[in-house]
């Protein structure tokens, strides 16, 4: 009975928005719905919080900790029964990431990605050369800067340089 | 919430059972789905030979996932180590999607950690490229640009089969293969066009190779009755494609001998192996059983084990 009131209309916005502040395991500054891997709050007929997540890549670590997370933040919101699915299409894309978690990127020091590359059908097309980077640096703003590796700390950053101040920053890879 | 300092994310109280635990503890990748709403393996799909081919694919990515982080303290960069542990890293994931899958299909209910640890040598189905021994790092780039090239192109047109949890798998492991392929082919260039020795050593990796390719584009009976129900590729379908991008890394790197043949020419793959010999049948060297002797010994020395 508790339970089904809580996931009415009211309970379901109020389970929202518990799930839609549960920061990043990785990016703290950046909230789950921030970073768009929160895919959806939804109340099941047997009154179950049942929220859909999207993992970044294939293997990133930290769906098991934001699955626990997610857990922990709605049990404390007063939600007993939650469940937490992963949903793998579509597949998650930093077009995504929200102009909130953008801004909070960017005064974090980690550069906000570009858009993702838009791709015809058909086979993917080889980059041969270092990808020639749009990102400012977070530090001094100059357009300036190359990418040194575009496998950073985690499977969603790269690592760039400033030709400007020579600072490396760190940045969100498109995809 | 997360805490703000590692300490406090450590400390906090977690509802989930016992984590970072060996072997147990790790939710499946594809866990929560509802049941029959995302799991069932569509009617038309042959359930058992969906079963394996999701172990061939993703036995390949996990045993080649285990021998790259084999580069971990060992790279010549440090970013270079970073680089190899991640591009394992989106292989191991989508070896845990690919062998959950996998015991889903099968109908013995065989989680990832099943059957990542407790099967034998001869039950592993990967492509005998993603076990053979690393060698030096030139081998290294060869054989990984060799694979993730032909895995993309696998990938790519997997993204339309007919089970719809395979291709959401492929789907997102495209965006992941083309990182790898890049990254494979930009250090191609930088080797093929460094010193003599980069150079010599690059064009050894790559002969040394040459014998485990035909084995990528033998179409297997499991992978052609698949792709006769829509949800599987014949390997042979990528030749052409996987040739012709082979061919222009090599031809930007300065190589003397096409990799796989020009698609121009379009010579024929180099000779499958015999069933006998098929890593996709379970015939492996050596080198994968003392791989997995690596893996697995502690998983099987522990089976509960968690902490």
């Amino acid at each position: 009975m508790v339970s089904t009131t809580r996931t009415g209309p009211a309970g379901l916005a109020r389970a929202r928005e518990a799930a839609a502040a549960v920061r990043d395991p990785e990016l703290p500054m950046l909230t789950l719905a921030d970073l768009g891997v929160l895919r959806g709050v939804e109340a099941d007929a047997d009154g179950t919080v049942a929220v859909a997540i999207t993992p970044t890549y294939s293997g990133c670590p930290a769906l098991e900790a934001m699955r626990d997370d997610l857990v922990t933040a709605l049990h404390a919101a007063g939600f007993r029964r939650v469940r937490v699915r992963t949903v793998l299409s579509p597949p998650w894309s930093s077009d995504w990431i929200t102009a909130a978690g953008r801004r909070a990127l960017a005064e974090h020091g980690i550069s906000p990605p570009g858009p993702a590359p838009r791709r015809a059908a058909g086979p993917v097309p080889l980059t041969l050369l270092p990808t020639r980077t749009a990102a400012r640096c977070p530090h001094c703003g100059s357009a300036d800067t190359e990418e040194v590796s575009r496998f950073g700390a985690t499977p969603c950053r790269a690592l760039l340089r400033c030709r400007s101040c020579r600072e490396p920053f760190e940045h969100v890879k498109e995809v | 919430m997360s805490g703000d300092s590692a300490y406090d994310a450590i400390a906090q109280e977690h509802t989930g059972d016992a984590r970072w635990a060996f072997g147990t503890g790790f939710t499946a990748p594809l866990a929560g789905l509802p049941a029959g709403t995302g799991t069932a393996v569509p009617p038309d799909v042959p359930a058992g030979d969906l079963a394996v081919y999701c172990l061939m694919l993703g036995d390949d990515a996990l045993v080649l996932a285990q021998r790259l982080i084999e580069w971990c303290t060992d790279a010549p960069e440090l970013e270079e180590e970073v680089a190899l542990a991640n591009i394992a890293l989106d292989l191991l994931g989508q070896a845990r999607l690919l062998l959950t899958r996998a015991g889903q299909a099968d109908g013995t209910g065989r989680d990832e950690d099943a059957l990542a640890y407790f099967r034998d040598p001869g039950e592993f189905r990967n492509v005998r490229l993603a076990e053979a021994g690393n060698g030096d790092f030139g081998r290294t780039i060869a054989r990984l640009l060799v694979f993730a090239t032909w895995r993309l192109a696998v990938f790519t047109r997997l993204a339309g089969s007919a089970d719809p949890v395979l291709a959401a798998i492929a789907a997102k492991g495209v965006n992941e293969l083309a990182y790898h392929r890049d990254y494979a082919a930009q250090w191609t260039l930088r080797l093929g066009l460094g010193t003599d020795e980069s150079h010599r050593r690059l064009t050894a990796g790559l002969a040394a190779l040459r014998p485990l390719l035909g084995e990528l584009f033998a179409v297997h009976p499991v992978e052609d009755r698949l792709a006769g129900h829509g949800a599987a590729v014949r390997p042979e379908e990528v030749y052409g494609e996987v040739a012709a991008v082979l061919e222009q890394v090599r031809t930007a790197a300065g190589l003397d001998q096409p990799i796989l043949g020009t698609s121009a020419s379009a010579p024929p793959p180099p000779p499958p192996p015999s069933a006998a010999d098929s890593g996709r049948d379970g015939a492996h060297g050596a080198e994968l059983v003392a791989l997995l002797a690596e893996m697995q010994s502690v998983a099987r020395e522990h089976p509960e084990a968690t902490w």
